[in-house]
């Protein structure tokens, strides 16, 4: 279980949020929604002790993730898997060793086993033919993908995803809710994943936390959400709805 | 406020790199993390270093050589002088120095933009996600490979500098190889090459470790990168010529 406790952040003099707390129940799937620019992605962040806030606290079953040794704080780590908004694929190297790259560095596993491995992870995000693709090749939906099977190669017990379906098409985008689900229920993951789509806060999420004028606004289950009193939640749900219908009609 | 006065920033930017390079010292212990990088690095910064520093050797010795010549009155003094200053200077300060400036432009801003470009597309915190020590993997094996490097191609430069020189000094007729390198051994101290090589470490990981700061604090998008690697670039020659000056002092 990840237990948020007031969380205060800033940059300089810019405040990010104040004063966040919630817990991420242990094979939940919780979206951080809010409007762009509202820290959603820095609230991740403080989860693995990538930044670290001002105030407050992230547990992780009951130990401060901010208070950890840097060795401890590295075993932390490999109990996440993250996808990036860009995917943060190397590079230098092709996509196969990109979802290889943890199994030669943290396991003893020997050639056979890796290239097992990570074809299988490559084929449950349906991209069995991209290994051999260096990553300026992929598309972004693809690249997400990758980023996505090098995210579970070492079988993480929480998954966090960042913007997973942003800038992608709709087909490509319905593809990544249906994964995201697909790895909750077939990997018994906890999930946390980042976004302002409405349209994947539904497929997706048992729970939703809302930030808005930098705190936590409303938290709460994503069945619950649209009947809420909370009148900016309720304006962000009917803006995306307008979006979505105007698109459509 | 005391973070407003001049120079505050400055001092900060300081403490920021002086705690990069102790992360680094520290995490130069993991050698298992940065060891397939290491070899990458030496290649790409000594291997690929070669061609222009071959060049920048050969020119500067030819060119010394002309220079001196047309400078000197060879009616007064004995035409072997040339050959001394010639290979003397390229021995203790150009060959080094030069080098330095030219590996400031190729290898710091090639440093600087890798890393800048992992750091703003979150590639460096994939690495921390997954519980690497960045610095280690990254930061430790580009220093490592400046120290190392440095030295070699210091070397590189210094031969073909006096090669130059020989050759150049014999193609003008100015003077024939012979009497060039009888000057260059009437002057020769084993003392001038170690000097050499101190300056050659001491750039190589001014340069190096300047670019690694750069690169991996860069943030900002593509106008970050290309801040962060003319930063790098501008600041490395000014601190080599610092150092250069700051050994010449302290050595000579």
């Amino acid at each position: 279980m990840i237990e948020i406790k007031n969380l205060t952040k800033s940059f300089g003099d810019l405040i990010v949020w104040r004063d966040v707390s919630f817990d991420i129940q242990d094979g939940e799937t919780t979206a951080v929604i809010g409007r762009s620019g509202c820290g959603k992605s820095v609230l991740m962040k403080h989860l693995n002790a990538l930044l670290y806030p001002d105030e407050g606290n992230v547990l992780i079953d009951g130990k401060c993730v901010f208070e950890l040794s840097y060795s401890e704080l590295r075993k932390v780590r490999q109990r996440f898997g993250i996808l990036f908004q860009g995917g943060a694929l190397f590079d230098s190297i092709s996509t196969f060793e990109n979802v290889a790259f943890p199994l030669r560095y943290f396991t003893e596993q020997i050639e056979d086993e890796i290239t097992h491995n990570v074809n299988e992870a490559l084929s449950m995000v349906n991209l069995q033919e991209a290994g051999n693709k260096s990553t300026s090749e992929l598309s972004g939906g693809m690249r997400k993908r990758v980023g996505l099977a090098r995210a579970i190669i070492l079988k993480p017990d929480y998954l966090l995803y960042d913007e997973p379906t942003s800038g992608l098409d709709p087909k490509t985008s319905d593809e990544i809710n249906e994964l995201i689900v697909n790895m909750a229920d077939s990997l018994d993951i906890t999930s946390v994943v980042i976004t302002h789509d409405m349209h994947s806060v539904l497929e997706v999420s048992d729970k939703v936390a809302f930030l808005d004028e930098q705190k936590l606004s409303w938290f709460g289950k994503t069945e619950d959400m649209k009947h809420s009193d909370n009148q900016n939640l309720l304006e962000f749900i009917s803006a995306s709805e307008y979006q979505i219908n105007s698109k459509t009609a | 406020m005391i973070s407003n006065l001049p120079g505050a920033a400055g001092l900060r930017q300081f403490g920021k790199y002086a705690q990069l390079l102790y992360q680094a010292l520290r995490a130069s212990t993991e050698i298992s993390t940065y060891r397939k990088n290491l070899f990458q690095e030496f290649v790409k910064v000594g291997y690929e270093s070669i061609p222009i520093i071959f060049l920048v050797g050969i020119f500067t010795g030819a060119v010394l050589t002309l220079q001196t010549a047309y400078q000197l009155d060879t009616d007064i003094y004995p035409s072997t002088i040339i050959g001394s200053i010639v290979a003397q200077s390229i021995v203790i300060e150009l060959a080094a120095v030069i080098s330095a400036l030219v590996l400031a432009g190729k290898v710091g801003a090639r440093i600087s933009t890798e890393l800048g470009t992992m750091r703003v597309s979150e590639q460096i915190d994939a690495l921390e996600s997954m519980g690497f020590n960045s610095v280690s993997f990254l930061v430790v094996p580009r220093i490592l490979a400046g120290l190392l490097m440095f030295p070699i191609l210091y070397t590189t430069a210094a031969v073909f500098g006096i090669l130059g020189g020989i050759t150049a000094g014999a193609l003008d007729g100015i003077l024939p190889a012979a009497e060039f390198l009888e000057g260059a051994r009437a002057f020769f101290f084993e003392s001038d090459i170690i000097f050499g090589y101190i300056k050659s470490i001491v750039f190589g990981f001014v340069i190096t470790s300047i670019a690694c700061y750069k690169g991996y604090y860069a943030f900002g998008g593509a106008e970050g990168v290309g801040t962060a690697t003319t930063q790098a670039t501008v600041l490395s020659c000014i601190f080599v010529l610092l150092a250069d000056f700051a050994l010449a002092a302290i050595l000579l």
